[in-house]
């Protein structure tokens, strides 16, 4: 029976409302833009950070990365002479933190070259990252055809390589590929597996984990392709020595990877006299993205807020005038027997209609903007129920806040004067 | 003062005692009603007259609970209103009075059924009663076809008519009509006057306020007043 009632209201508000069409429509429309802008803004900003945040979270929150760095006056001295700079990280460094800290589970030496390769009749320019068999264990990979390297490679010092999706791909590789023959520079590696790729660029770390990789041991290469590497740029001839380009290390909790960082950076400090190492650390770039996260979605959520505020007023602006026009309507009201609370709850009821009818439209659009936003320009976005709620019980508010004053300037009107009123 | 009972078909349906109402003019204080005290049967026709200012239409609506004394009393059925709060006068109209005005008063968005219906809705009758309702009373008033037009469609009598339809829709026990013919031509005046008194006979008790003499002759008693005052008591 009380339900009823209530609907009655809802629909003789809805009746009213629909009696100026255009009117409404327009009153409605600060609300739907206020509401559309804090649900795309929302979606769009849910999605940037996550796609951040899934990359940081790929590179793992227990782990450190110590990648090498041609130092500054290195940089300056390859350029003035002609001789071989050698920086970086060394076995010796990998050897050393491994053995230092109890707090590290494991460690994966990486050394990155780019090689020709060839498979059957098709040639490409590849990433090697030589490795351990460790590395499997630190970037899990889908694997899709065959297998990853076994400690057994490494200590046969097998010529085995993996490829990555892309790269196999790109060599018109199948997996039936597993167990042919892949040239990688001069030499012959037998494939023996196929993983997945994902795009690993997180932040301002990169990792060895690019789309067109293969992996080989690390021994293999030391080997095969020994630590100097020549770079050919504009004509001159450049050449480095560097051992191994990157360290990662898992850290066996969450905890202890800030002070295990701290702890390396110090290490290798004693052992390096020129500063050609950084140590990264993917948690605290997650810290750091998340806080800009929240930062970026307050600045967001106080625009889209201005512009819903601007709406209300837009609602309680039209609703004063409403009043106005209809203060006969109200004295008759007033004159037959209506209480002011009945008249306060009309207009009420009214704006709150207005308001959030406004809110469903604009949380249409709002989602609407998303979906163009990833269809054209291949942005994820994310719509959550929290940013589909919030802006309904915000709309709804706003048709109670801003519906209110004009509803109890409503309720004043003296009867008498009313009736009077042309 | 002995009839102060509301039982039996003379009782008094309102009295006042010493009634005044005075407005704040400006800096003048203006006395509307100056001591005002007259009693109402249940059942009678009244017509209060008096020329402009002479306090006619602050008497109607202080009776009608549309306006407050400024000190005496106001007893309606025997019950003391004069000190009741804005919501229990709005109860008082709702249950017990009907009005009716010079310029109708109709909500011109609303259908003539939704007009007629109003009061239902505040005294809180469902949907399909309350069609049932509007429905008889338009047609008592001649209008039962006309029952989805808008007020805006219809003319001045008919208007007319669906106010008193309106007026009648909570059974009120007494009717209060403000110049009622004011806004029609004589013809349609005289045909409102005569369902008004045709509802007088079927026993509402009705108090107009008008000041043209033809009109009032349709009462059974009128009031004359005269600065705030009743000026002289005439029945017929």
């Amino acid at each position: 029976m009380r339900q009823t009632k209530v609907l009655r209201n809802i629909w003789l508000g809805i009746e009213n409302l629909l009696l100026h069409k255009l009117r409404s429509f327009l009153t409605m429309l600060g609300v739907v833009f206020g509401v559309g802008s804090v649900v795309a803004m929302l979606s769009v900003g849910e999605g940037a950070s996550k796609e951040a945040l899934e990359q940081i979270r790929k590179l793992g929150s227990n782990n450190i990365i110590i990648s090498s760095m041609k130092s500054a006056e290195e940089e300056q001295r390859s350029t003035t002479r002609t001789m071989m700079s050698v920086y970086g990280l060394t076995y010796e460094d990998q050897k050393r933190v491994a053995e230092s800290f109890s707090t590290i589970r494991r460690t994966a030496p990486v050394k990155l070259m780019r090689k020709e390769s060839r498979l059957g009749e098709r040639t490409l320019e590849l990433r090697v990252v030589a490795t351990t068999p460790e590395w499997s264990a630190l970037v899990p990979r889908e694997v899709l055809a065959g297998r990853v390297l076994l400690p057994s490679d490494e200590a046969k010092q097998a010529p085995v390589a993996v490829l990555t999706e892309f790269g196999a791909r790109k060599l018109l590789a199948t997996k039936h590929s597993v167990g042919e023959t892949i040239r990688i520079g001069g030499d012959q590696f037998e494939v023996i597996g196929i993983v997945k790729s994902e795009s690993g660029r997180a932040g301002n770390i990169q990792i060895p984990d690019q789309e067109v990789d293969v992996y080989i041991s690390l021994e293999v290469a030391k080997k095969y392709f020994g630590d100097i590497f020549t770079k050919v740029t504009s004509g001159s001839f450049e050449r480095e020595r560097v051992e191994l380009h990157q360290i990662i290390v898992q850290v066996d909790d969450t905890k202890h990877v800030e002070a295990t960082a701290a702890g390396i950076e110090e290490m290798l400090g004693r052992f390096h006299k020129k500063n050609d190492y950084v140590v990264s650390v993917p948690l605290a770039l997650l810290k750091q993205a998340e806080s800009t996260k929240r930062r970026f979605n307050i600045v967001l959520g106080s625009i889209a807020g201005i512009s819903l505020l601007v709406g209300g007023i837009g609602i309680m602006n039209i609703m004063l005038a409403s009043v106005t026009e209809r203060t006969r309507e109200i004295g008759i009201r007033r004159a037959i027997g209506a209480k002011r609370r009945q008249i306060i709850f009309q207009f009420l009821i009214e704006t709150v209609v207005l308001s959030t009818t406004g809110g469903l439209i604009g949380l249409g659009l709002g989602v609407l903007i998303p979906l163009l936003i990833t269809y054209f320009s291949g942005m994820a976005t994310v719509v959550t129920l929290n940013g589909i709620l919030l802006p309904l019980v915000i709309s709804m508010a706003i048709g109670i806040l801003f519906g209110l004053y004009p509803a109890m300037h409503a309720a004043k009107v003296d009867p008498i004067i009313a009736l009077r009123h042309e | 003062m002995i009839e102060a009972t509301n039982s039996g078909p003379r009782a008094k349906i309102v009295r006042l005692e010493k009634a005044i109402k005075t407005y704040q003019m400006g800096t003048q204080e203006v006395r509307a009603l100056a001591g005002v005290d007259v009693s109402f049967e249940k059942g009678g026709f009244w017509a209060i007259m008096g020329p402009s200012g002479s306090g006619k239409s602050t008497m109607m609506n202080v009776l009608g609970c549309l306006d407050r004394l400024t000190s005496g009393s106001y007893y309606l059925e025997g019950q003391d209103v004069s000190q009741l709060d804005d919501d229990a006068l709005s109860e008082l109209r709702l249950k017990y009075l009907g009005f009716i005005f010079q310029s109708f008063n109709l909500i011109p968005q609303l259908s003539v059924q939704r007009n007629i219906e109003l009061p239902l809705y505040y005294l809180g009758w469902d949907a399909i009663r309350s069609a049932e309702r509007a429905r008889e009373l338009a047609e008592d008033v001649g209008l039962g076809d006309r029952l989805h037009h808008r007020p805006t469609e219809l003319s001045g009598g008919q208007m007319q008519r669906v106010a008193i339809a309106r007026a009648l829709a909570n059974d009120p026990q007494i009717i209060f009509a403000d110049e009622p013919t004011g806004n029609l031509d004589s013809t349609t005046g005289v045909q409102i006057m005569e369902l008004l008194a045709k509802l007088n006979e079927a026993g509402k008790t009705i108090v107009m306020v008008t000041h043209e003499a033809n009109i009032a002759q349709y009462a059974r008693c009128r009031l004359h007043m005269i600065d705030g005052r009743v000026d002289e008591i005439e029945e017929s």
